[in-house]
């Protein structure tokens, strides 16, 4: 027993000493990475703020009411907003959206071209399952510290982190969604004369799209869910009142960021819906 | 004119196809081979040849190979041997070793193919449906739109132009189907087992619009299906398989008169043979009836009369027994009764029977002015039992 704790495998270290090496050997990529994010970041959120947080709601329910038409969803988006800006959260709110939008954005442009990838290379989600896995059930905070000393204080890290833990929503999905697209209209496609492109296009993608479209949603609330999380390194948003809260013990402030982290997410969830997921139920 | 020609033709399925092959050859089975290299044999040594206008029917048991060898025809499924030609304009290309644009080029111009399943895609409007070969034909939006609206004219579901699949019957997602394969105006069909996920009554429904469409259109239409009855209905030619071969290819009728194998026997023992067979294949021919007295005798108070070969009376055992002259445009059902008809040989049995339920009395069969035959009560419960068609004993 007292051999195996004296030669203890350097785990910790190996991955210590990787991340010095990525450091010192593209901290000018990793700087320029987290340069072009955070300004893109603060660039929305500071051009949503410009604008009166009313304009903002008004265009928020016309989106929502082209998506949905239906007046129950646009008197609860209203209640909700309006209950934000009463609480005081509302600039917390916007930063907040715009880092889970910005991490969805980034989830779905990668996750679902490798999702695609998988599906169609048996061999590739062999070797991302576990990957995969990982990625999912590693607890947040830990890798919270490389992407902290890979990017620095700010949105970014959160942003990486939250990419890291949501992104397998999209590509399993999107794998599930194209691998079980039924084999029949595979066959319809090829004989009635698709490339492989125009299969993709008109055949595979259309048909996995319910699929794909729950791994966005999914993505959203995994993404909303690292907002707390987040804050730990400094990104902004209605995280850093719960951990405010949470270090100075004030049950008021946590409750109240609490709630507004809910009506965002239960917003979210019912307009990423799409209307006919409802009707199936 | 040939339009389809397989020419030893295997299918073999897995990766041993280099030893597969030899065992195919020194006569292995199915069942040996999988056990020997893990490959399933699809289809052995197949050889069709389907001509301008034919309905080539591809007939067989689940698992016997004839979707298989279906989807060689349009390069869904590789071929391990032999070639499978198909007409392109005057040249034939074989589509088992033609690149990638060729076989893109045939299926979009040359070949379309009829899914069990429909395999319409459900999130397209029917019209885009029927227009989706189109849109790979590279055709502008509005040209099939405007072609994929008059083909469902013709299968008349025009009004449900805009509606999803999943909101129509089967029946009706299967003429979309049809209307997607007609629509490419191509010269082969291959249609997978169209109707078996259908009703009875709508199957048989869409059997008669299709032989309609086929008068029209005269398609080079490949078909397969498990039912002997649907194959003798629509095919000019049938092909029976048994476990990845080809054991029996001829015309309808002589699948019925002379199945090859046991195989074939239990197949066409289950059907209606008044369908398909023609008069001349089950009359008591002349020769056989006994002369007496210059009169052919037919039974013991019946004889006929001949002159040069041509009926001219029929005498009964209270005299003369009128006789008329039936042809395919008389209406059946307003033949006079007490009279034997003279018929032509290819009459259908079908009808053959009708007339002889109205005239009360036997047929005489006539080719090229010539009387060849009769066809009397013995002759109708042989058809109607179906039992064995040997000629010899249709002759006893």
């Amino acid at each position: 027993m007292n051999w195996l704790t004296d030669n203890k495998i350097p785990l910790g270290a190996w991955m210590e000493n990787f991340v010095d090496w990525l450091v010192s050997a593209a901290s000018v990529f990793f700087d320029l990475v987290s340069l072009t994010l955070e300004t893109m970041i603060v660039n929305m959120v500071d051009a949503i703020e410009y604008l009166h947080p009313l304009a903002v709601i008004a265009i928020i329910l016309v989106g929502v009411w082209f998506l949905h038409r239906s007046i129950s969803l646009i008197i609860f988006v209203t209640l909700s907003l309006l209950l934000i800006i009463n609480m005081g959260y509302w600039i917390e709110t916007i930063q907040t959206l715009v880092l889970v939008i910005s991490a969805t954005a980034m989830s779905v442009l990668i996750g679902v071209p490798i999702g695609i990838a998988a599906a169609h290379r048996p061999w590739l989600y062999t070797i991302l399952r576990p990957v995969l896995d990982l990625m999912q059930t590693i607890p947040t905070f830990v890798y919270l510290i490389p992407t902290l000393i890979l990017f620095g204080l700010g949105y970014v890290p959160g942003l990486i982190s939250t990419i890291i833990f949501a992104i397998a929503a999209p590509i399993r999905l999107t794998y599930l969604g194209v691998s079980k697209v039924p084999n029949e209209l595979i066959e319809a496609g090829l004989a009635f004369g698709c490339t492989k492109s125009k299969l993709l296009y008109k055949v595979e993608l259309p048909a996995a799209m319910p699929n794909i479209m729950a791994g966005v949603t999914q993505c959203i609330m995994l993404s909303l869910s690292m907002v707390v999380v987040a804050a730990l390194v400094g990104a902004d948003g209605l995280g850093k009142p719960v951990v405010r809260a949470l270090n100075t013990v004030n049950i008021s402030q946590g409750f109240e960021a609490g709630v507004a982290i809910v009506l965002v997410a239960i917003m979210l969830d019912r307009i990423c819906k799409s209307p006919s997921s409802k009707n199936e139920g | 004119m040939a339009v389809v020609t397989i020419e030893n033709v295997d299918i073999v399925f897995g990766d041993n196809k280099a030893k597969t092959l030899p065992l195919m050859d020194k006569g292995h089975s199915r069942d040996e081979i999988l056990g020997i290299t893990g490959d399933v044999v699809g289809v052995q040594n197949a050889n069709i040849e389907v001509n301008e206008g034919e309905i080539c029917v591809l007939m067989g048991l689940s698992g016997s190979g004839k979707s298989t060898l279906l989807r060689a025809v349009n390069g869904l499924n590789k071929i391990a041997r032999g070639r499978c030609l198909v007409r392109d304009g005057d040249k034939m290309v074989d589509m088992a070793k033609c690149d990638e644009t060729k076989l893109r080029h045939m299926r979009t111009h040359r070949v379309s193919m009829v899914f069990q399943s429909f395999a319409l895609m459900p999130w397209l409007t029917v019209l885009e449906n029927v227009a989706f070969g189109l849109e790979m034909q590279g055709m502008p939006k509005a040209e099939r739109l405007e072609k994929a609206r008059e083909q469902l004219k013709m299968v008349s579901l025009d009004k449900w132009a805009d509606k999803k699949p999943d909101e129509l019957s089967g029946g009706m997602r299967q003429r979309v189907g049809l209307a997607r394969a007609f629509v490419m105006d191509t010269d082969v069909l291959l249609m997978d087992e169209p109707f078996s996920a259908l009703d009875p009554l709508i199957r048989s429904q869409l059997q008669d619009e299709l032989i309609e469409l086929q008068k029209r259109l005269n398609k080079t239409i490949i078909f397969v299906s498990h039912d002997l009855d649907e194959a003798l209905k629509i095919g000019s030619k049938i092909a029976i398989m048994e476990s990845a071969r080809i054991i029996q290819e001829d015309a309808p009728e002589q699948i019925v008169l002379n199945p090859a194998t046991e195989y074939v026997e239990r197949f066409v023992a289950h059907t209606n043979p008044l369908n398909v067979l023609r008069g001349q294949s089950l009359m008591t021919p002349l020769a056989d009836l006994a002369v007496k007295d210059g009169k052919i005798i037919i039974s013991d108070d019946i004889s006929m009369t001949l002159e040069n070969g041509k009926l001219t009376s029929v005498q009964g055992s209270q005299g003369e027994i009128p006789t008329a002259r039936w042809t395919p445009e008389t209406i059946i059902a307003n033949v006079s009764d007490n009279t034997v008809f003279i018929v032509p040989a290819n009459i259908a049995m079908r009808d053959a029977v009708e007339i002889r339920y109205h005239s009360n009395h036997l047929l005489v069969l006539e080719e090229a002015g010539q009387c060849i035959g009769i066809l009397n009560d013995h002759n109708f419960y042989h058809a109607l039992l179906g039992k064995h068609f040997g000629r010899e004993e249709a002759a006893a």
